[in-house]
């Protein structure tokens, strides 16, 4: 469980050197999606206006409020990343994005991207919205604003994280390794509970 | 004649307090969770969630950016005349004026059309539980906000008699271990057992008002919830199924009698930042704030 501490844009080998259960924070570019963004770009074949090449993006849904032409920051937390699991192999292997950050983790199809490409899921920690907002510094650029909350964001971070690497380049996937000691431990857990 | 309007400001009140200020329950039993973790990643979690807590009591701020839809439970005492209607108008015009003016993202969203108001509320919101008091005159609101994490984990299933008890159990079990990380764990196990199909998930929803770890006063309903806690910390998910020792805070569980042809269960959890708030009005029109 090592400790890293990275700078934005990433590069192929920074993620290659990633283990899961290494903890990383971050400082520099990082850029926010949701769904509605993915659905936008995927489904209604929106390129994005800006390049997400070597750049993390986080699952959010940002709470902001724009006075005149700045966007000032209320409330930024991450939502469940297995609702976008259908958009984070393109966005891996078409726009070179290197980490997708978010909760509760994404499954097989990303897996094999981040293998193929060079790419890592790191898990934040759900619900700890206070903590994430405080280590944003500034919303640089809000694209596709009639999107907005589901809009894609630009945001200047400093010492993001703790950032848990879940899914990493050499194809192991913490959650599923979670998930089948759970099931390896579920024939005595069933027994101590008398269920039959 | 008593002023709704203190009915209206305590459910403004009521809402931003939940949200920013968890109860002090809550914070024992991650401490005593982070105390008790061996996994040096469940660790670094418990304390992100620690620090997330602190930061939100300095700055005031939302512990957790997804507000949910709100739920107003509310205990009428039968020794002072309530208006019903009055209250139920007021607790929604309270939670759309605490989305509005704090302000946050309102979840509330049409089922089809996907519209949101951005104010919190809407038909059917927000949820509205009413239940009586003989022995008081007070009106006391517990309001509970829940994010959609954990709600979109909800399972509920009618079994039959002949599955018996030992059913329920496993269903508890395998809904949290294919919950997974999703619900963001450790949170409530919030369980119904019995009742009819809507009534099985208010209880399991009502098992979540309580505070961490309060037992049910019923011996064998207690050993059950000591039980499947038990159960489910063996499982390792820990903390955001990341793995770990603590994969609850604590298991609750409501019960009520159901049909002789009828065995059915529900689960509801709660995460990590499990938020709620109480208030306590008096007819004098006095409101005293707690969780």
């Amino acid at each position: 469980m090592a400790n890293h501490h990275l700078t934005t844009p990433f590069g192929e080998d920074d993620m290659r050197r990633l283990k899961v259960r290494d903890v990383v924070h971050f400082d520099g570019t990082l850029f926010g999606i949701r769904d509605l963004t993915q659905i936008y770009m995927f489904d209604q074949n929106h390129e994005p206006p800006v390049s997400l090449s070597g750049m993390p993006c986080i699952h959010t849904a940002p709470s902001l409020k724009k006075i005149g032409d700045k966007w000032e920051i209320i409330c930024v937390g991450t939502t469940t990343s297995g609702r976008m699991e259908r958009f984070s192999p393109p966005l891996i292997r078409n726009y070179g994005v290197r980490a997708i950050i978010g909760k509760g983790g994404l499954y097989d199809g990303s897996l094999a991207a981040m293998k193929e490409c060079g790419a890592v899921y790191l898990a934040i920690v759900g619900g700890a919205a206070a903590l994430e907002t405080q280590q944003i510094e500034e919303v640089e650029a809000v694209y596709w604003e009639h999107l907005h909350p589901e809009a894609l964001y630009k945001f200047r971070v400093k010492d993001f994280g703790p950032l848990t690497v879940a899914m990493d380049t050499h194809g192991n996937n913490l959650y599923a390794d979670v998930r089948a000691e759970a099931q390896r431990r579920l024939p005595s857990i069933y027994e101590n509970l008398g269920v039959n | 004649m008593f002023d709704y309007k203190i009915v209206e400001e305590a459910g403004k009140e009521l809402y931003i307090r939940a949200l920013c200020d968890l109860p002090p329950d809550v914070r024992k039993a991650l401490q005593q969770a982070r105390d008790r973790e061996s996994n040096p990643t469940a660790k670094e979690v418990f304390g992100a969630m620690l620090r997330t807590v602190e930061i939100a009591d300095a700055k005031g701020t939302l512990v957790c950016q997804d507000t949910g839809l709100p739920i107003y439970k509310v205990k009428i005492g039968s020794r002072h005349h309530w208006d019903g209607a009055a209250i139920q108008k007021s607790l929604r015009e309270g939670a759309k004026r605490a989305t509005q003016e704090f302000p946050f993202r309102g979840s509330s969203t049409h089922p089809f059309t996907r519209l949101n108001p951005q104010n919190s509320v809407g038909d059917g919101l927000p949820v509205f539980y009413v239940d009586f008091e003989e022995s008081s005159a007070d009106l006391v609101i517990v309001m509970m906000p829940k994010g959609s994490g954990s709600e979109n984990m909800s399972t509920m299933k009618m079994f039959i008699p002949a599955d018996g008890v030992s059913a329920l159990k496993k269903f508890v079990v395998d809904s949290v271990i294919a919950a997974g990380s999703n619900p963001c764990p450790p949170g409530i196990i919030g369980v119904g057992m019995g009742g009819t199909a809507d009534l099985v998930m208010r209880l399991a929803k009502e098992a979540l008002m309580r505070p961490v770890g309060q037992r049910n006063p019923d011996p064998e309903v207690r050993k059950m919830e000591e039980d499947l806690e038990e159960a489910i910390n063996a499982t390792g998910i820990g903390p955001m199924g990341l793995g770990g020792d603590v994969s609850t805070l604590a298991v609750h569980i409501e019960t009520g009698f159901t049909h002789i042809t009828q065995n059915p269960v529900a689960v509801n959890t709660q995460c990590w930042p499990a938020r709620r708030a109480k208030a306590t009005i008096t007819p004098d029109g006095r409101v005293e704030y707690g969780y």
